[in-house]
């Protein structure tokens, strides 16, 4: 078996320890003998739509986000034709405000996002800081939390409708105001918190190499557990500090 | 001569009333007003009772009572020290710079330094209350407080070392701090000395237009790193977005660069480090180039990060006066700042402290443990106090990986352990090989017990965890606590 990962702009988005989300689904693929491709896509690089099982987009300051910014908008139709064909794509951060609609900058300037996600993110004064749980239910039934780090100052609001990747049980989210993080849309989940995600998270790690597995084979595809409990003593140690000082206005 | 002399050439101590200023001019100490006398002891009071309370070292309350009663007090405090004042700042190396200094000028003038590390606002205030009759204030300042302290404190000169991502949560962006510097620094006096890492693109760009500036950095491209580090910051050219190129890559994004399309090179140095010998664990050894000359160094401190720091505190002792003799004789005597490179005696064994706080300070300490031969045995140990930065995420951009070949148990220890055992787990250590013990106390005993006998273990600690790890030792007798180590 193999899935294959293309990792964007991983030399420009990079800021939130990005890499050791890319760590979790290499190990955790590994562990359960699937073969793990891993690309990268830079500038100028041509997306296939048929080519990658899962994406994956990171943060970065300002500057770096400006220069890819452009580049993504040409990718953005191929990003989208994969993601309806079954693609899972975890967007953190600067990435996942790529995703969106548009971004709305201080002065007022619009600049398009790509429009994968149903959500839009204007320039805030303050900035968002602190540990973050959120409750999740990816799949109907099987009730999750989510325990991060955020720290940005653009407040996401989604579309009418839109479904949030969780509510905020501690911390601010996607705004500060409606109780909502992240967005979801298919398999492509994308979200504000870092930390980074998926060590201390390995559900929504296995939910997306389980997504990716489905596209490449056609099936649904149930994976073999592995031992989390270092994963779960993380997870816990971070639930706590959200749940004593998540940030709140 | 590159600075003006600033010390006199003979060691005698500069007395009051007839202290040469940084101008040239002579300069007469003025009385404290009467207010400012009383605030004084006021202060310093609370910083014996913090003491005596044992909340720490009262390096930091002092200086907060003073700026609650009296705001502007720090400006009029630092107006008084005769020969002015130097600000040391980086993001890394900035303690070690700045103790570098002390160590060089400290013979022939009383210093105002806030050695213990205490070095926000707060901080630089209290060093000057309790440096009374001092006459050169010698201040590291953290990067973010650098604005308003210089703004405060108007330094004759300022010594900015590098700029790495650290405690974004903190912090923000490099490029907003840069921003910041870059003000501060148009702000400075115009007379006032900028002595910049050149290797920094960053800052070199912020000194860029400065009348008075001495540009270091290391001219040795067999020390450079292979490739830059998986979170090298600023390495894109500032004008046009073009990843630079690299003659040599020394530490992080450090280096001999140059934009493809020539927008921005490195360029000439005025103090360089040249046949760069690095001995592993003992130190290392080099060749200071000047315009007064070249010198043989020889510092007991390991790694090329501390070549970094030598560079700077050399630069910056120039600018104060500083022949190279003492600089010479000053780094040769130099010992590592508490915790940054600290052996204690723990019985028959030893304990070896190496601070660590950012992806970049850590993959250099990283470096030199690999370059002397990679450790069996380690505590690393994880803090997310805000001195340690809340956001522990930085341990995932760090390059660990060169440890785990050598690695047969890893101790983590700290506040958010478990995040240092995924780190590593993922990284792909065998997680049979860790030891999950989140208690200092309980970490520390349990690696030192599972020491060979005549062993050494190595100690990676975040800042609060290495405060915590030094009071341990200090409590059983190991190590004098840090407030009395900075006085003594």
């Amino acid at each position: 078996m193999k899935l294959v990962v293309g990792h964007l702009y991983p030399e420009y988005l990079n800021i939130y320890a990005d890499r050791g989300n890319i760590a979790v689904l290499e190990r955790r693929t590994a562990w359960r003998g699937i073969e793990l491709d891993y690309r990268t896509i830079g500038l100028r690089d041509t997306v296939r739509p048929a080519e990658h099982d899962l994406y994956y987009v990171g943060g970065g300051q300002d500057r770096e986000q400006a220069l890819v910014a452009p580049d993504l908008a040409a990718k953005g139709p191929a990003l989208i034709e994969a993601v309806e064909a079954g693609a899972a794509f975890l967007a953190v951060c600067g990435g996942y405000q790529l995703l969106g609609n548009f971004y709305r900058d201080r002065s007022g300037a619009e600049l398009p996002g790509i429009g994968l996600l149903p959500q839009h993110t204007v320039a805030g004064e303050r900035r968002m800081i602190g540990d973050v749980l959120l409750e999740c239910e990816l799949e109907p039934g099987d009730a999750r939390t989510l325990a991060g780090f955020e720290n940005h100052a653009g407040r996401t609001y989604l579309d009418e409708g839109a479904e949030p990747l969780g509510r905020v049980v501690s911390g601010f989210g996607n705004n500060g105001q409606d109780g909502f993080e992240g967005c979801r849309v298919a398999g492509a989940v994308g979200t504000y918190l870092h930390g980074p995600l998926l060590p201390r998270n390995p559900w929504l790690a296995d939910w997306l190499i389980a997504r990716a597995l489905s596209r490449r084979l056609g099936e649904t595809v149930a994976l073999e557990p592995l031992t989390d409990d270092l994963e779960a003593s993380a997870h816990a140690v971070s639930s706590e500090r959200a749940r004593r000082r998540g940030g709140r206005f | 001569m590159i600075g003006q002399a600033a010390l006199s050439a003979s060691p005698v101590r500069v007395r009051a009333g007839e202290v040469p200023s940084f101008e040239g001019g002579k300069g007469g100490r003025r009385l404290a007003s009467v207010r400012l006398r009383a605030e004084i002891a006021f202060a310093r009071a609370a910083g014996r009772l913090s003491r005596l309370a044992g909340r720490g070292g009262g390096t930091t309350i002092p200086g907060k009572i003073l700026a609650t009663v009296d705001p502007a007090g720090l400006g009029k405090l630092a107006r008084r020290l005769p020969l002015g004042s130097a600000i040391v700042s980086a993001t890394n190396g900035k303690t070690t710079t700045a103790a570098m200094v002390a160590e060089i000028v400290g013979d022939r003038v009383e210093l105002a330094h806030n050695r213990a590390g205490a070095n926000l606002v707060s901080g630089v205030a209290s060093a000057l209350l309790a440096a009374d009759g001092a006459d050169l204030g010698l201040f590291e300042v953290d990067e973010g407080a650098f604005p308003d302290v210089a703004g405060r404190v108007r330094p004759q000169a300022v010594c900015l070392g590098n700029l790495f991502r650290d405690q974004l949560d903190r912090y923000g962006e490099l490029e907003h701090i840069a921003e910041r510097w870059r003000g501060a620094v148009a702000d400075l006096d115009p007379a006032a000395w900028t002595v910049v890492n050149a290797d920094d693109p960053l800052l070199a760009d912020i000194a860029r237009g400065r009348a008075e500036a001495v540009r270091f950095g290391i001219d040795d491209p067999s020390v450079a790193r292979e490739r830059l580090p998986h979170a090298a910051d600023s390495k894109y050219c500032r004008t046009c977005g073009a990843p630079y190129d690299y003659a040599a890559a020394y530490v992080g994004h450090l280096g001999d660069y140059r934009c493809p399309h020539s927008h921005e090179v490195r360029g000439g140095l005025d103090v360089a480090a040249k046949s760069i010998e690095l001995t592993g664990l003992q130190g290392s050894s080099f060749d200071l180039v000047t315009p007064e000359g070249t010198r043989r160094i020889s510092l007991s401190l390991p790694g090329l990060y501390n070549v970094y720091n030598a560079l700077a505190a050399a630069s910056l002792s120039l600018v104060l006066g500083a022949g190279l003799d003492d600089i010479e004789a000053g780094l040769g005597r130099f010992r590592a700042a508490f915790g940054r490179f600290e052996r204690i005696t723990a019985g028959d064994r030893s304990l070896l402290l190496l601070l660590v706080k950012n992806p970049a300070g850590a993959n250099e300490v990283v470096r030199t443990l690999v370059d002397a031969g990679a450790p069996a045995r380690l505590l690393i140990a994880l803090n997310d106090e805000i001195a340690d930065g809340r956001d522990v995420s930085w341990i995932w951009d760090v390059d660990f990986e060169p440890l785990i070949e050598a690695l047969q148990e890893l101790v983590v220890s700290g506040a958010r352990a478990e995040e240092l055992a995924l780190r590593f787990k993922y990284g792909g250590l065998d997680p049979a090989k860790i030891a999950l013990v989140p208690d200092l106390g309980a970490a520390l005993e349990y690696g030192v017990e599972t020491t060979p006998a005549g062993g050494e273990l190595v100690v990676l600690p975040t800042y609060t965890a290495m405060l915590a790890l030094r009071h341990i030792a200090s409590e059983q007798g190991l190590v004098r606590p840090y407030w009395e180590e900075a006085v003594g």
